[in-house]
């Protein structure tokens, strides 16, 4: 059986992490993927206020969602009100 | 070691009045007082109890007092509970109310010093609270300071001007009258 | 400077010296006073520090672990109840190693409904890595708020200084407040190595796996222990600037006695005129007063025993299907030792009074009761 020998102290009070959160990339979490119809979408941006990601980006007028961080939780699918998000499997994507 | 019981109603500033003697027992210097407010919810009207004990040593014993030297009693129509419970023989009573009603309480419980000051009188005439419910307490301080030798005026007095919220120089004024009228009680021929 | 204080706002005043800089606050009796103190002072600008009138107790505990998790120096006060309320964050607080200090005001829990000091409310939360300090009177309230941050941020773990429900917060005595500079001498502002900073950013609090959780327990364990050491040193430099010595352990004409009471918070200070009465009498009785429970002072309470010690243990709490928790904690740290006797007394709960005299005659139960076998716990009250 392994003991925890050692001086106790070298293990530090707390774990903290210096590196940019950037670097969790949570878009391999996804298997359903949001994809937006720019013939439907009438930019009302309630999906870029919804997304608790916070990974859909306003520089076109059509948001663009970030795939690098989306997790693919659907919530801008169920909530924009033009229905113009579809959630497509991501093999098929 | 002097311990002293307060019988009094909520919001007639009992427990104020336990704060501000021992205030003046720091003030005057060379003795010890811990201020004892009951323990609980207190409410308007209420019954209210609080404890003083006043010694030349360091106070440590800290629990209510079942067995007082003394009592100050507020609120003369509290006699109709058993406010004397536990009162030692002999033990001194200083009452708000007048001379005959201190002598009436003697006929009725021999074997106590009633002291009657009349601290509802003195708060009346200067405005403090109302005819149903006068705020007694730093009348009833100063007689307490006077009869247990507690504190010198002046230190009583600079200690009510500094804790009283409203009308200071009136409640400073009642204490002055009381203890004056304490001392006279105190002297008076039995 | 000597001013007559309660023992809530001697608590109050002691945290304005501290230079408390993030102070939270959720009324309940009979810990109110703390904050009403408190925010009288903000309102004069005498206490420039945030304050942060909060929803719920729970609430109170995540923003000043927010704020330590910023480097601010936090206080906050609360009482049965409330603690209960704040308990998911204690735990998390001291996880993160925050070392924000907490008046609890010793009340019991209900049901029945009952405001009196019992002290099962911070008994209840002494798995959650807080050490917990118990005061015997309201000069010691004030001290131990100042020597608590000292420790805390030394040993970076939270602090509880514990007082008992209206025998101390509602009681009025003379208190020696010290002035600011001397506070300043002793305790220097808190300046921690890690800290939320948006220049500096860092992720604190993520998820970790066992073999991590491990060590940072091993870790937190050792820091308490250590804690021991930090108490007794503290409240001896507290002594040499301020001329009152603190350590884990206060005891009281023990030097020749082999039957002592073992007591906490105010009931320590009674138990000292219980102790010079049985003197007076020709017996040779002792009070142990234990001012930490957490760290558990188990070195120093070994030392302080020898054979044929008799221990007189008055608990005002209750582990229901243990027993009082103080006797329980003290046969486990004297464990397997063998010729002390722990005898449990379990009394006052809801605020009854631990008199003079009820004290005087649990020592003389246990000084006769040679040989009896000391396991359950016995149940008394004062007569009146």
């Amino acid at each position: 059986m392994p003991l925890l020998e050692g001086a106790d102290k070298a293990c530090p009070r707390v774990i903290v992490s210096e590196r940019s959160m950037d670097e969790n990339r949570t878009g391999n979490w996804r298997t359903l993927r949001p994809v937006i119809d720019s013939g439907k979408c009438t930019g009302c941006l309630i999906c870029w206020k919804l997304c608790p990601e916070a990974c859909v980006e306003l520089t076109e007028k059509v948001p663009r969602i970030d795939m690098d961080y989306c997790k693919g939780c659907g919530i801008c699918v169920s909530e924009c009100p033009a229905r113009c998000v579809d959630f497509v499997a991501e093999s098929a994507a | 070691m002097l311990e002293i019981r307060f019988h009094g109603r909520g919001g007639q500033g009992t427990v104020l009045a336990a704060k501000i003697l021992a205030d003046a027992v720091l003030r005057q210097g060379g003795k010890q007082c811990l201020a004892i407010p009951e323990f609980g919810v207190e409410r308007r009207g209420a019954p209210v109890t609080a404890y003083a004990r006043v010694s030349d040593r360091p106070i440590l014993e800290r629990t209510r007092i079942h067995a007082p030297d003394a009592l100050v009693v507020f609120d003369p129509t509290l006699y109709a509970s058993d406010i004397l419970t536990g009162l030692k023989p002999g033990g001194t009573v200083l009452t708000n109310g007048a001379e005959a009603d201190a002598a009436r309480l003697s006929e009725r419980a021999p074997g106590f010093r009633f002291l009657a000051v009349p601290a509802g009188a003195i708060a009346l005439e200067l405005k403090l609270g109302s005819a149903s419910s006068p705020i007694v307490n730093t009348a009833m301080c100063g007689a307490a300071a006077a009869v247990f030798g507690l504190s010198g005026l002046e230190a009583l007095l600079e200690c009510v001007r500094e804790a009283v919220p409203v009308k200071a120089e009136a409640n400073v004024e009642a204490a002055r009258r009381a203890y004056a009228a304490a001392r006279e009680a105190l002297h008076a021929p039995a | 400077m000597k001013k007559v204080l309660s023992g809530n706002h001697a608590a109050a005043v002691a945290a304005r010296l501290a230079r408390v800089q993030v102070a939270a606050g959720y009324p309940i009796t009979p810990a109110t006073q703390v904050f009403e103190a408190l925010a009288e002072m903000r309102a004069k600008g005498e206490f420039p520090g945030e304050f942060i009138a909060a929803e719920s107790e729970h609430s109170v505990m995540a923003a000043l672990l927010g704020a330590a998790t910023a480097g601010a120096r936090t206080f906050t006060a609360t009482s049965s109840h409330g603690l209960a309320y704040m308990h998911e964050l204690l735990h998390w607080v001291a996880g993160a190693r925050l070392p924000v200090v907490m008046v609890d005001v010793n009340r019991a829990l209900a049901a029945p409904w009952n405001l009196g000091t019992d002290q099962t409310d911070s008994l209840s939360q002494r798995d959650t890595g807080w050490m917990q300090t118990y005061c015997s009177n309201n000069q010691e309230v004030l001290d131990t708020v100042l020597m608590s941050f000292k420790i805390a941020e030394r040993v970076m773990l939270p602090s509880m200084v514990v007082l008992d429900g209206f025998t101390l917060s509602h009681s009025y005595e003379p208190v020696d407040v010290p002035k600011q500079a001397e506070v300043d001498a002793f305790l220097p502002p808190f300046r921690p190595v890690l800290r939320l900073d948006p220049d500096q950013p860092m992720s604190f609090g993520s998820l970790t796996g066992p073999k991590d959780y491990l060590r940072l327990r091993r870790r937190m364990a050792a820091d308490l222990a250590e804690a021991e050491d930090a108490i007794e040193e503290v409240g001896r430099e507290f002594g040499e600037l301020f001329g009152r010595p603190y350590g884990q352990l206060d005891a009281y004409r023990c030097e020749d006695a082999e039957t002592v009471l073992v007591t906490s918070g105010a009931v320590g200070s009674t138990a000292r005129a219980a102790v010079d009465a049985l003197r007076e009498r020709g017996l040779k009785a002792g009070n142990l007063r234990l001012r930490a429970f957490r760290p558990f002072p188990a070195r120093a309470l070994r030392a302080f025993v020898r054979p044929g010690t008799r221990l007189a243990v008055v608990d005002r709490n209750l582990s229901p299907g243990a027993g009082g928790i103080f006797a329980s904690e003290i046969k486990a740290a004297l464990y397997p030792r063998s010729g002390i006797a722990v005898h449990g007394y379990v009394t006052g709960l809801g605020g009854g009074d631990i008199s003079v005299e009820l004290l005087q005659e649990v020592w003389e139960r246990v000084d006769a009761a040679r040989g009896a076998d000391p396991a359950p716990a016995v149940w008394a009250e004062d007569a009146r």
